[in-house]
């Protein structure tokens, strides 16, 4: 029965996912891209409980791994995110522009 | 915490995640969609630190340490040209990372066979998305050469290695132990496919590439949240999923060719474009200033070639004298231009051209005929007519940008050599076309010289 409660849960997030996604416009697909790939390290979550549970030693080790791959996937990605973001900017006045 | 607070921490930390995609949509919102998204990422992260299961947290620091350190330098040092393969290298450590949730699930105790085929997936999927992102990196680093590598068997060792996959996951089923070998076969033959995946795909179609590894990263995660039943994983992995799968489309619609055409068929290899011949026409840099100088609306047509150049800074440059002597600006931008989905548009934004300066083909397309000048800039085959006009050429039914139309195109180029696909590009000796030949950056730099004397 949880099999198929997972499984409702994974068509609507693709659903959900496919609405928000479709009207992105073209400047911003790189970042989109980037912010995208940093939330799939939420797969951190599953890493932590692996690395913390007690269990033998390499499966403990499989786990701490996985944090370290996790979280730089996480952290790189919001901050590389971050920075293209923050350089897309709107025209202020032509003259002002000129002179950066 | 209980198990339910969790949960219901993690519906906050889903709704961040959804917030935040959403208004990564718009370029007004979307330093704070990205931050919500991050916030999110926190949540989730703090929530299951206090869960009941974890019992150790000394390896837990020292790993988010290591990572969160790692990440946090190489995304602060990276160069807005090198951002490609930067991308390449989150989406593999995402992937790798899923990889290996999914093998220390194996050791968690009653796992159903469902479980165990969702941590069979997880592992797969992880592992193609690792090995596939350090091929594309090398590829885009030009550590490996960046041409499609295609050999006579490839589909046939493809589809070996895919029926080996299959065998060995069907054996490791049957009886899943944390020991078998058939979940080592597994393993290795997932990287393997990753990298055989990635090679046949050549420089102009990394734009599908990256795009789809960042949907199997997505993915991968979805299968390890399967694997260790947790929601966040699969709704974020879907969401992140379907974002890839759509940027994919966008790509591949851009370059009128199907999925598996990109695939599974390297550049260029079934048709041999008809030759064209002409004379090229070409220019000095004090003519080209002429020229610009009289214009009254420019459009600069950025391709990959200005990055490889770093050219975007002189580029702004030469933009904004052209406004000042009153000119009209816009930077036309085709949606595979670069290596990756809106490369071009980084660039230029890093080089501080406003994002209301870059318009999308479909917008510059209708009106290219008023334009005075076309500047090419490292572009070939977004730009080349016979797209529209030589049913024998290799790119013939992609949408280009119609420069061509324009009333001058100038093309900076370093050298007659063909671009990338190898076609020949009959804008180069069209009636109003003059060749700036010469390195991009060197280029623009005499115009702007020109332009300031």
């Amino acid at each position: 029965m949880e099999a198929v409660f997972l499984a409702f849960v994974l068509m609507l997030s693709i659903f959900l996912g496919f609405e928000l996604i479709s009207k992105v416009p073209a400047t911003l697909h790189t970042p989109l891209m980037s912010g995208a790939n940093a939330i799939s390290g939420i797969t951190v979550v599953g890493a932590l409980g692996s690395a913390g549970a007690g269990l033998d030693g390499f499966a403990t080790a499989l786990g701490a791994l996985a944090v370290v791959f996790a979280t730089i996937n996480v952290v790189g990605g919001y901050v590389v995110t971050d920075r293209m973001l923050s350089m897309f900017k709107k025209k202020v006045a032509p003259a002002t522009g000129a002179k950066r | 915490m209980s198990l339910e607070l969790i949960n219901v921490w993690y519906i906050v930390a889903a709704a961040l995640f959804i917030f935040g995609l959403k208004q990564l949509g718009s370029p007004a919102t979307a330093v704070r969609g990205n931050l919500l998204s991050a916030v999110g990422m926190l949540i989730a992260i703090v929530v299951t630190l206090f869960s009941q299961g974890i019992m150790t947290y000394t390896w837990i620091m020292i790993s988010m340490g290591v990572g969160a350190a790692i990440g946090w330098l190489a995304a602060q040092r990276v160069a807005m040209t090198s951002m490609p393969e930067m991308v390449a290298l989150f989406n593999g450590s995402g992937g790798l990372a899923s990889l290996l949730v999914g093998w220390a699930a194996l050791y968690n105790v009653g796992n159903t066979s469902f479980t165990d085929i969702t941590i069979l997936l997880s592992i797969l999927i992880g592992g193609v998305t690792f090995s596939g992102s350090i091929i594309a990196w090398a590829k885009l680093s030009e550590i490996m050469p960046s041409a499609a590598i295609v050999f006579g068997a490839q589909r046939i060792v493809n589809a070996a290695i895919l029926v080996a996959l299959i065998a060995c996951g069907v054996l490791f089923c049957m009886d899943p132990a944390v020991d078998s070998p058939f979940l080592y076969a597994v393993i290795v033959l997932g990287l393997v496919f990753g990298v055989m995946v990635v090679i046949p795909i050549g420089g102009a179609d990394m734009p599908v590439v990256i795009s789809l590894l960042n949907s199997y990263s997505g993915l991968a995660a979805c299968a390890a949240g399967f694997a260790i039943h947790n929601n966040i994983l699969i709704v974020a992995g879907s969401l992140v999923g379907a974002a890839g799968i759509i940027l994919t489309n966008i790509m591949c619609k851009a370059m009128n060719r199907s999925l598996g055409n990109v695939l599974f068929s390297g550049f260029g290899a079934i048709k041999t474009a008809t030759k064209v011949e002409g004379e090229v026409k070409p220019i000095t840099a004090n003519d080209a200033f002429l020229i610009l100088e009289a214009a009254s609306s420019v459009t600069f047509v950025p391709g990959y070639g200005m990055a490889v150049a770093q050219a975007q800074h002189v580029v702004r440059e030469l933009g904004e004298l052209l406004e000042r002597n009153g000119a009209e600006v816009s930077y036309a931008i085709h949606p595979v231009a670069g290596r990756m989905p809106g490369h071009m548009n980084v660039l230029l934004a890093e080089a501080n051209v406003p994002y209301d300066q870059l318009v999308e083909m479909d917008d510059i397309n209708p009106r290219i005929n008023n334009i005075d000048v076309a500047v090419v800039i490292g572009a070939n085959d977004v730009v080349n007519p016979a797209a529209r006009e030589d049913e024998n050429s290799p790119i013939y039914g992609m949408p280009i940008i119609n420069v061509d139309h324009a009333r001058t195109v100038f093309v900076l180029k370093r050298s007659m050599a063909s671009g990338f696909s190898g076609v020949d590009n009959p804008l180069f000796f069209g009636e109003n076309t003059r060749m700036l030949f010469g390195d991009a950056k060197q280029s623009i730099s005499s115009v702007i010289a020109e332009f300031k004397r």
